[in-house]
């Protein structure tokens, strides 16, 4: 029963993030919201912050760092993805490329809408996330971590190894890429037995 | 036989726990299930894709607000895209039998406003919406809480969500509200206390002195904020106040089935000697009216303080985080808040664009001008709010004093429609978050209350409401 794209290992490039409370507005504002589709949102990730008021792209912004081109885990600080629950945050980090998030925190919905969509959220220690800002840095170049849902390890090739843990339900369904609907559905007269036994 | 004392949280949560994963999280029942243009079209498609109906369709209520413009409902919308969302989810709601209050019903409105005017929300209940501020439903002793486009569609599916249960924190309001210090400032002075994170993973229980003695608008305002502390949502035990307000709604339980309603609401509250895993408690006597200076909702202080030096925080995150806000603000460390000149002023959103809101900035405004260089806009939380207010003469009250009187919708709360600010434009906003660029890109939120809204347009710049005759 496949609904999302699964997720067992992945390496690729960091991009750091080095703040703490990014809200979904930021993620993607809200002149992005208007479609109907789960698709065209990449443009508008994180829009206002890598785009000066005049169009052009600000090589100051994290995700503009040439050693940050075709990241696929963005370094975020704590409390990732507060604020508005527009799933269309994590339609819009997919689309331009990521898989994976790391973070000592993430905002409930948030965190819940990545988990639907196959994007992996790893919640690690502030102080290895400390430790893999300083290393990004330390690197000059381009950066890897390997994210590894099947042994729920973080790690680098310089010797950085940091273990997360996740929600077994979670961590299945999207090893699996499962369809959380389609799971539900079969447990359908379970739910009709509820529903007689409140009405009844 | 022991019984173990229950937080109301739990009794809400238990009761509609329809089975137990064997990995961990619970399937759990939703009662009422409301839907809006912005985050459902991709779950009304995703349905089509996979064949699927909607289970319970008459548990679902549609309405249009976080796109639609508040001026002229006479026209077609201008913008092509937003019109197709308000077409999209009319088109759904026919397809799946959905009830849905559109643009030309006199009951449209936020949809956090309209549902417990409707009497649709009520204690004991599951409630979820494809938005943050469902919170706001808990004022009711409801378990009300925000979701994804995802799980959206999963409700519509199964009418059931997939669920870890949450954390509990009781927030505990001691004394008497001062004159002039409202619901609003209790919540935003609760959030500068313990942070934007503070409740992440925790179901909020406000209980204490200042909460009941709340009116149940000002109860809304304090739990539509909760998600503003990271909480996933706020709750109040109901009590007289809550029935008083619910009973006579059109979709109120009347009859007999009022008694019996009544008779298990009571039942709600928690257990004395419940445990919550954590507690907060704060004394309101003493508050002050609070003002945001910064760019989120916890970056907040007493209008009589100065702008908080950033160096005075504890950690480096934030000591970076508020320098790149006071950036942003376009403030300096030490300036009084109280005097800060302000453009734009916009009384509405889903905390506080309520009836109660509206009548008390009225008698701020009432009889005064708004100050020469200040645009400032009322925009009604529902169309029935506008003709309570508009009944009451509040619209003249605001139209003589130069304000703009708007129909119902979200408006410059998240500025997805034509309602923004302009680059640099500083505002009074009675709405929930003042993010970078929520108003409009390079705008400049300061969340207060209706009344210290009210006062700041007339003056042309923040002002202390208590000192206001």
């Amino acid at each position: 029963m496949s609904g999302i794209p699964p997720f067992r290992r992945h390496t690729g490039r960091v991009a750091a993030l080095p703040r703490v409370n990014v809200d979904t507005d930021q993620i993607v504002p809200k002149q992005f919201l208007k479609r109907v589709e789960r698709t065209g949102f990449g443009p508008g990730l994180f829009f206002d912050w890598r785009h000066r008021p005049d169009g052009s792209l600000d090589p100051a912004f994290a995700l503009n760092r040439p050693e940050s081109a075709d990241a696929s885990v963005l370094l975020a600080g704590a409390n990732f993805g507060c604020g508005s629950s527009r799933e269309h945050a994590v339609w819009a980090l997919q689309e331009y490329g990521f898989r994976a998030v790391l973070a000592a925190s993430f905002a409930d919905i948030f965190y819940a809408n990545c988990c639907q969509n196959g994007l992996l959220a790893v919640r690690l220690d502030a102080q290895r996330i400390a430790e893999l800002f300083a290393r990004y840095e330390r690197a000059g170049g381009p950066y890897e971590v390997t994210v590894d849902l099947e042994g729920m390890t973080v790690s680098d090739r310089a010797g950085f190894r940091a273990g997360f843990s996740m929600e077994p339900y979670r961590r299945e369904m999207l090893l699996r890429g499962l369809d959380e609907i389609g799971r539900t559905l079969l447990i359908d007269e379970m739910i009709a037995t509820y529903e007689r036994g409140r009405e009844g | 036989m022991t019984v173990v004392p229950r937080t109301l949280f739990a009794k809400v949560w238990d009761a509609h726990v329809v089975h137990r994963l064997p990995e961990g999280p619970e399937l759990l029942y939703v009662d009422l299930h409301l839907v809006h243009e912005v985050t459902s079209p991709q779950a009304f498609e995703g349905l089509r894709l996979k064949g699927r109906t909607v289970r319970r369709p008459e548990l679902t209520i549609a309405t249009m607000d976080h796109n639609v413009p508040t001026d002229d409902r006479t026209r077609p919308l201008a913008d092509a895209l937003a019109a197709r969302q308000v077409e999209v989810l009319a088109a759904n709601a026919g397809e799946f039998g959905i009830e849905l209050f559109d643009l030309h019903s006199p009951l449209q409105g936020i949809v956090h406003v309209i549902g417990p005017e409707l009497g649709l929300t009520q204690p004991g209940m599951v409630i979820v919406c494809g938005d943050s501020h469902t919170s706001t439903h808990g004022a009711f002793g409801a378990l009300a809480f925000g979701i994804g486009t995802s799980e959206v569609e999963h409700v519509l599916a199964t009418q059931c969500l997939v669920a870890t249960r949450p954390r509990t924190m009781e927030v505990r309001f001691d004394g008497a509200l001062p004159p002039g210090v409202s619901a609003k400032d209790m919540i935003l002075a609760l959030i500068g206390r313990i942070g934007t994170a503070g409740a992440t993973g925790c179901v909020i229980e406000y209980t204490g002195e200042a909460i009941r003695g709340l009116s149940m608008e000002e109860r809304m305002t304090i739990c539509n904020m909760s998600i503003e502390a990271g909480a996933r949502a706020g709750m109040i035990a109901p009590d007289e106040v809550t029935f008083a307000y619910l009973r006579g709604r059109p979709r109120a339980p009347d009859g007999d089935a009022w008694a019996a309603a009544v008779e298990r609401w009571h039942g709600l509250a928690s257990d004395l000697g419940a445990r919550h895993n954590a507690a907060v408690s704060l004394d309101v006597s003493g508050l002050a009216p609070q003002v945001t200076w910064g760019t989120n909702p916890g970056m907040v202080a007493a209008i009589t303080d100065a702008v908080p030096d950033p160096e005075s925080f504890g950690t480096a995150s934030e000591q970076v985080a508020a320098r790149r806000a006071l950036a942003y603000m376009a403030l300096e460390p030490g300036t009084p808040l109280a005097g800060l000149p302000i453009d734009r002023v916009f009384i509405g959103s889903c905390t506080n664009a309520r009836l109660e809101d509206l009548r008390n900035a009225a008698r701020v405004v009432r009889g005064r001008r708004v100050a020469a260089q200040v645009r400032a806009m009322i925009v009604p939380g529902s169309q029935a709010v506008r003709a309570r207010a508009e009944a009451e003469g509040l619209d003249r009250v605001f139209l003589d004093a130069g304000f703009e009187w708007r129909h119902a919708g979200c408006s410059m709360c998240l500025g997805m429609n034509p309602d923004m600010l302009q680059p640099g434009e500083r505002c009074a906003a009675t709405s929930n978050r003042n993010f970078e660029g929520r108003q409009g890109r390079g705008g400049r939120t300061h969340l207060m209350s209706p009344t210290m809204a009210a006062a700041a347009a007339i003056a042309g710049r923040l002002v202390d409401v208590r000192e206001w005759s």
